[in-house]
């Protein structure tokens, strides 16, 4: 995966809206975090959206995005994005306000505000990266962990009847009547970033409309917690996490009723 | 002139809120603070402001933070199971230096408790009530007037620390209707809210701003230690300017009782019907419950006086001022246990309050054997 980052900056430039990371790069090798950023600031840029938006993170790796970016952005306590998005939404409603969180972080912790911005139909968007374990602190299960999946507290692998399934984000949120587009993308190759990368600007374009809460999942590789290479982990993606999760649009509609 | 209207605490405190230029209020259904949060969802559309009825206290109070974050006057108000819910985030707001005004109308407790009036969590408010080092500046009003202008002066201080700021009421003061005079309150200029995310392309410099809770991770401050410098000169500052009690008769005092909240209100009646009896009894009332008066106590206490302190509780404030006594006097408390009636509706009355000042006027307890 290093090696098509590399490429994709060889090919398409560096966004204006990525801070250099002068100080050395933050995140492990192979992790998929850093370009969901990148597609975030590709998408702001090419929608010269850049002065109105304002990113919302939470506590987890992601929550080193928010200094990659270069844009507002707010630092929220663990799962609270969509509360801290909706506030500054109401009280400033012409920037786009958009969140960046783990699976644990939106589906767990997360769950309160999460159905509180769905069930007001919140003008916001909300992208998930699902990376099956929490990562910053060690590995351990998360609401998206699959079926048999070892992780630091599931050491004997994640055991239906104690741990119960994977949580489908994508296919849930796109059930709630407040919510205008609804998708799941991934990062793995250069064509799932080109199509996730169309999510993401079909998102925000959501909210740009003032159509209803727009929400992108979008499938992450993390080589350290998984005890994987980054080649292996793109394996492991195609083979394991997308037959659980299949990308795509779970709804797409123009207003919401 | 302002506008007289006869309305109850509760109610006063949104149009304090109003006259302080509150932008954005967000609230969760808990008696006894509902008047509130209904007044709000009445009020706010009409003038063009933000009213959001949260999932839960929780939500209301990450809303709080992200109004703030984004520059505007913004508030929520709970009652005590709220509050709890609340301080994981009231610690990041004191770290992320955020201001903004939060109402507590407290009921009874521990736990679910009875829905009706209590005060019973002076501790929790006055030490910050979540995790780590910081404190608020915690307002007490004892009348629906109080209400409305100490929530005005609430939404001034807390831009002028950048720190959260709490209005803590009771269920009786909420509830207490009483005639006021709603008027605009002046306190000074104060700087722009420069620091506030409103979308890079707002900001003069066309600089990014990032709000965060951690103090060094993105350069706010260059460490852990500067960050909890600052912190600590800030709890300074707002002990040394911001104290704030009432002192009614304690020139000649030799009984000094300490109350706030609705106990102070009893406790003046109490004071008035001693004085109508010669007995030497005066009080301080806490309009700031923090800070906290200890100088004055202390003055007191090394001048011989004792102490009464009257609080709707097991004895929090009782604590402050033996502390503040430094040992020289005796302390003695009219507590929740001394209400007229055991129910969940008893209260404690002037009587019984008049009843220990004349008690500890005859020496029969409180004697300082010192």
């Amino acid at each position: 995966m290093g090696k098509q980052a590399v490429t994709r900056e060889r090919v398409a430039g560096r966004p204006k809206l990525l801070v250099p990371q002068t100080a050395g790069f933050i995140y492990c090798p192979g992790c998929h975090e850093p370009l969901t950023a990148r597609i975030v600031a590709e998408v702001l840029e090419e929608m010269e959206m850049g002065d109105k938006a304002i990113g919302v993170f939470d506590i987890g790796c992601n929550s080193f995005l928010l200094g990659m970016l270069n844009i507002d952005t707010v630092l929220t306590p663990h799962g609270r994005p969509p509360d801290m998005a909706t506030a500054i939404k109401r009280v400033h409603p012409d920037t786009l306000v958009f969140t960046m969180q783990g699976d644990g972080g939106l589906l767990s912790i997360g769950a309160d505000p999460l159905l509180g911005a769905l069930t007001r139909a919140e003008k916001i968007t909300i992208i998930m990266q699902n990376n099956a374990v929490y990562g910053t602190t060690g590995g351990q299960m998360a609401p998206t962990s699959l079926v048999g999946q070892k992780t630091t507290t599931t050491p004997q692998g994640r055991d239906v009847t104690q741990f119960g399934f994977p949580t489908h984000a994508a296919e849930m949120i796109a059930t709630f009547r407040g919510v205008a587009y609804s998708a799941r993308g991934a990062v793995n190759n250069p064509y799932n970033y080109e199509r996730c990368r169309e999510y993401i600007k079909t998102a925000f374009q959501k909210q740009v409309n003032n159509a209803g809460l727009s929400f992108v999942e979008i499938i992450c590789a993390c080589p350290t917690n998984w005890h994987m290479s980054p080649e292996d982990s793109l394996k492991w993606i195609e083979e394991k996490m997308l037959a659980e999760f299949p990308l795509g649009e779970f709804k797409n509609v123009g207003r919401i009723e | 002139m302002g506008e007289r209207m006869f309305i109850e605490g509760n109610v006063a405190i949104g149009w304090g809120a109003v006259s302080a230029g509150c932008q954005a209020f967000f609230g969760y259904p808990i008696t006894p603070q509902n008047e509130i949060t209904e007044w709000f969802a009445r009020e706010f559309p009409k003038m063009g402001r933000v009213f959001v009825q949260s999932q839960s206290e929780l939500g209301s109070i990450n809303m709080l933070y992200g109004a703030a974050a984004a520059g505007v006057r913004a508030m929520t108000s709970t009652s005590s199971p709220g509050w709890s819910l609340m301080q994981e985030t009231m610690s990041d707001m004191a770290n992320a230096e955020l201001p903004c005004v939060i109402v507590n109308v407290q009921r009874g407790g521990p736990g679910g408790g009875p829905i009706r009036h209590a005060q019973q969590d002076y501790i929790q408010c006055t030490r910050g009530g979540g995790h780590g080092d910081y404190r608020n500046i915690v307002l007490a009003p004892a009348s629906a007037q109080e209400c409305c202008d100490l929530v005005q002066l609430a939404f001034y201080l807390a831009d002028k620390y950048r720190n959260p700021v709490v209005v803590l009421s009771d269920a009786i003061i909420g509830r207490l209707r009483e005639t006021i005079e709603v008027e605009k309150s002046e306190f000074g200029p104060l700087p722009d809210k420069d620091w506030a995310v409103r979308g890079k392309g707002k900001h003069k410099d066309g600089r990014r701003r990032i709000v965060e809770h951690s103090g060094d991770l993105f350069g706010r401050y260059p460490s852990y230690r500067a960050l909890l410098q600052r912190l600590d000169q800030k709890i300074k500052q707002m002990q040394e300017s911001e104290l704030r009690y009432e002192a009614y008769r304690i020139e000649d005092v030799s009984i000094v009782l300490v109350a706030y909240g609705y106990t102070a209100r009893v406790a003046k009646e109490a004071v008035n019907m001693a004085r109508a009896e010669g007995i030497k009894a005066g009080l301080i009332r806490l309009i700031t419950a923090w800070p906290f008066p200890h100088k004055i106590i202390r003055d007191k206490a090394y001048h011989g006086c004792k102490f009464l302190v009257v609080e709707d509780s097991l004895g929090q404030v009782v604590e402050d001022v033996r502390c503040a006594v430094e040992g020289r006097a005796e302390v003695q408390l009219v507590s929740i246990l001394d209400r007229h009636i055991p129910t969940d509706g008893g209260m404690i009355l002037p009587d019984k309050v008049f009843g220990r000042i004349k008690e500890i006027n005859k020496g029969e307890i409180g004697v300082c054997h010192g």
